[in-house]
């Protein structure tokens, strides 16, 4: 149970030594409860101290890592259940499933090394494998893990084998990359927990629902591995929703230790479409890892996507580039508009511009994220500013006619507009973006 | 320490609304619990998606999804009854887009006309929408909302420019209202009032807080539909409790992910499992934050979602 400022202040050593960056022990003492300081910061706590609060004061969903290296994927340490509250921190890694006996294995593996691609200024990548042992043999298993760590070097390793001695064999072999072992089951909790306390290795607990899942993570945890994975069992749509939602919920409205660990599920299905879209049900729905069964480039381009979108931070505006953005394929003659770079701004003018099938160069200016209203009052889409940014355009080689299309919010800055852009025609838009094809239109 | 099922209860529930005549119609909403966790509370209704057609040939659909209707799209009559019999359509929304002033600017007389015809071809309910011109919906929904006098349709969009007439006509003939707004939870918040202040029932209140495609904007959709249904259910709000209506087809098929060849762009795989994946997983991402009502165009997509919906439930 999370304890109050008060109760952790009682705990320190209440001199007021500043050692810690806050002015006094109580303030210290308030941050922790809030989760904004960490008790290492405080040099003079007892030990005892210590161990009190760290249980006290870990995350309600632990965090670590999947993978090692600088492609490692950070899972946990999630706060909300609803991303409008706050930013969901750690996005889900998308994992593909390739079985031991499967031929192509080398090949996904090869697919995998090279699923990156490159979203709004996001990288973004197949981040995992998982190795499944449908084989039952140790040899095998050992040699298919091995390739597929070879071919796909940056991704992060999923050992998907419930026998002990296989996943034993296999570990050892890629035991730098720390494969996540999935898993441990009632019936092997003991053998696959020593496995992965020998080598650092994260471990999922597979449970048949919630009740047997928290009793399985304190068993393992009663081994001593912490980094703990949870797989409750959930198949269909229906329990990985509920699964997901009961397990976020009691661990951070319930502090319910057994589940405050990140969540695996498994999404495979026959149809690739399909299970895009029940893999896009567990990225909305709390998952930190989703296994698929293919990567076909127009599913990981998809799934990345929603991620990225359910993955946004709401209180930061999303931005695009600032630059001139070429619409359909506008000649000198085309017409040249400009707006700002708040996200949604861009994308429902640049949508308004497509519809009205006229082919126009679209300016879209950076004012950190703001959309046009927002800009010009906050004074960041000024006349001055605006000015600057199409002289340094070099818009004005490409078009033939220099003439600006300002959105109708800012028809004020039109004189002012004139003055600074010498040689400039200002024309005043229409106000509401959804006015932008009948105007196109008419103008040509 | 045992586990205990973590329950959240609330005192609001989602208004349900009908829609539709006879046999095949449809009831949306009834939700008490927030979407698909019917561990905690009512979920009486599915999401129900409506296959969109037009009234004029879709020109502007990408070919991916045009080559869908090749052979039924030169008339609403026949795209349909294509829809109902052979798609096992459970609801098809007509769009008017042949009365914008760009795209025809066809009078409402020969929207009604349209309309009638499309009624005495299909037995499953239709909703009727506009082509988005605020001035022109203005006119045509009015007539459209005459021509299906008694057919309990679905009619929209009012916004905030011309819901007056709109609500006027759909009160007077029975219909359901969708009321449109820009992705605000406030705005939305505040056409209802409006609306509900004609003396419009809010039981017969459908609330779209405008849709985005996945990647451009899906996030402002998806928080702000949870919102509304947060509002709805945990604050009790009556003026949130409307079930919420999905345009997702129109969002999806303009998009680059939806229009733009493989050979354009290597890394994003073939366009045609592109373009049905794009609209699969906007609409999923609507119908997990609050989507009761969805309008979908391509077949495959449609299909994915009623399984997923059927796995969710």
């Amino acid at each position: 149970m999370a304890l109050t400022g008060v109760q952790i202040f009682k705990l320190l050593p209440k001199t007021n030594c500043k050692k810690c960056g806050f002015p006094t022990c109580l303030a210290f003492a308030m941050k922790l409860a809030q989760g904004g300081a960490d008790i290492s910061a405080c040099p003079d706590v007892s030990e005892e101290a210590k161990a009190t609060l760290g249980e006290a004061s870990a995350p309600p969903i632990r965090s670590f890592n999947l993978g090692t290296g600088d492609k490692a994927v950070k899972m946990g340490a999630e706060t909300v259940m609803f991303r409008h509250e706050k930013k969901f921190v750690n996005p889900c890694a998308v994992a593909v499933n390739v079985k031991d006996t499967d031929d192509n294995l080398a090949a996904t593996a090869e697919a995998v090394a090279q699923s990156e691609i490159d979203r709004v200024g996001q990288k973004l990548r197949v981040d995992a494998i998982s190795i499944e042992c449908a084989s039952g043999d140790s040899a095998t298993y050992e040699a298919a893990v091995k390739s597929v760590a070879e071919k796909a070097p940056d991704a992060a390793l999923i050992l998907n084998c419930k026998d002990a001695a296989a996943v034993e064999a296999a570990v050892k072999a890629v035991a730098d990359r720390k494969p996540l072992i999935n898993g441990a089951t009632d019936e092997n909790a003991e053998a696959m927990a020593a496995i992965a306390k020998a080598h650092a290795c994260p471990l999922v607990a597979s449970a048949d629902g919630l009740e047997a899942l928290s009793t399985l993570t304190e068993k393992i945890k009663g081994f001593g591995v912490e980094d703990i994975v949870l797989d409750s069992g959930a198949k269909s749509a229906k329990e990985i929703i509920e699964h997901n939602t009961q397990i976020r919920r009691a661990a951070l409205k319930k502090s319910f230790k057994p589940l405050g660990y990140p969540v695996i599920n498994n999404v495979i299905r026959d149809d690739s479409i399909l299970e895009a879209s029940i893999a896009s049900v567990a990225i909305a729905k709390y998952a930190s890892i989703v296994v698929i069964s293919s990567i076909e480039k127009w599913k990981t381009l998809a799934l990345f996507t929603q991620r990225q979108n359910i993955y946004t931070d709401p209180q930061v505006p999303m931005q695009v580039e600032q630059k001139i953005y070429e619409i359909g394929e506008p000649t000198a003659d085309s017409p040249f508009m400009i707006t700002t770079n708040f996200s949604l701004t861009y994308f429902i003018v640049s949508g308004e511009v497509e519809n009205s099938k006229v082919p126009s160069f679209l300016a879209v200016m950076d004012c950190e994220g703001l959309s046009v209203l927002t800009a010009w009052a906050a004074g960041k889409f000024t006349a001055a500013k605006i000015a600057a940014f199409i002289q340094e355009s070099g818009i004005a080689d490409k078009i033939s006619t220099k003439e600006l299309i300002l959105p109708g919010q800012v028809a004020i800055l039109s004189g002012a507009l004139e003055d600074k852009l010498e040689g400039w025609k200002i024309t005043v838009g229409p106000r509401e973006a959804n006015a932008i094809p009948t105007y196109l239109k008419g103008r040509a | 320490m045992s586990f205990v099922v973590p329950k959240e209860s609330f005192n609001g529930k989602v208004l349900s609304v009908d829609f539709g005549a006879g046999d095949k119609s449809l009831v949306i909403g009834g939700d008490s619990a927030l979407p698909f966790l019917a561990f905690e509370g009512e979920i009486p209704n599915k999401p129900v998606i409506a296959h969109e057609i037009q009234d004029c040939a879709p020109d502007d659909w990408p070919e991916t999804v045009r080559n869908e209707y090749k052979d039924v799209s030169g008339d609403p009559v026949t795209w349909a009854k294509h829809c109902q019999d052979q798609l096992n359509a459970k609801a098809i929304a007509l769009r008017l887009v042949s009365t914008h002033p760009d795209r025809g600017d066809r009078s409402a007389e020969e929207a009604s006309q349209t309309i009638k015809d499309v009624l005495a071809a299909v037995n499953i309910p239709l909703i009727i929408l506009g082509s988005n011109h605020i001035e022109k919906d203005a006119s045509v929904l009015v007539s459209a909302a005459e021509a299906a006098s008694g057919q309990n349709c679905v009619i929209g969009k009012a916004q905030e420019g011309n819901y007056k007439t709109i609500v006027a006509a759909a009160l007077a003939h029975n219909h359901k209202l969708i009321a449109m707004s820009e992705l605000d939870i406030n705005l939305a918040k505040q056409l209802n009032i409006l609306i509900t202040q004609m003396g419009f029932d809010k039981e017969k209140l459908i609330t779209d807080p405008m849709c985005s495609a996945l990647g451009y904007g899906l996030e402002y959709t998806y928080s702000v539909m949870e919102r509304i249904r947060l509002a709805g259910l945990a604050q009790n709000d009556p003026t949130m409790q409307p079930p919420i209506f999905g345009d997702v087809g129109m969002y999806v098929w303009k998009v680059k992910e939806t229009v733009a060849e493989e050979n354009e762009v290597p890394d994003w795989g073939t366009l045609a499992e592109r373009g049905v994946a794009w609209e699969t997983l906007t609409a999923t991402s609507m119908i997990l934050s609050g989507t009761n009502l969805l309008v979908m165009r391509h077949p495959r997509a449609i299909e994915n979602i009623e399984k997923t919906v059927d796995e969710l439930v």
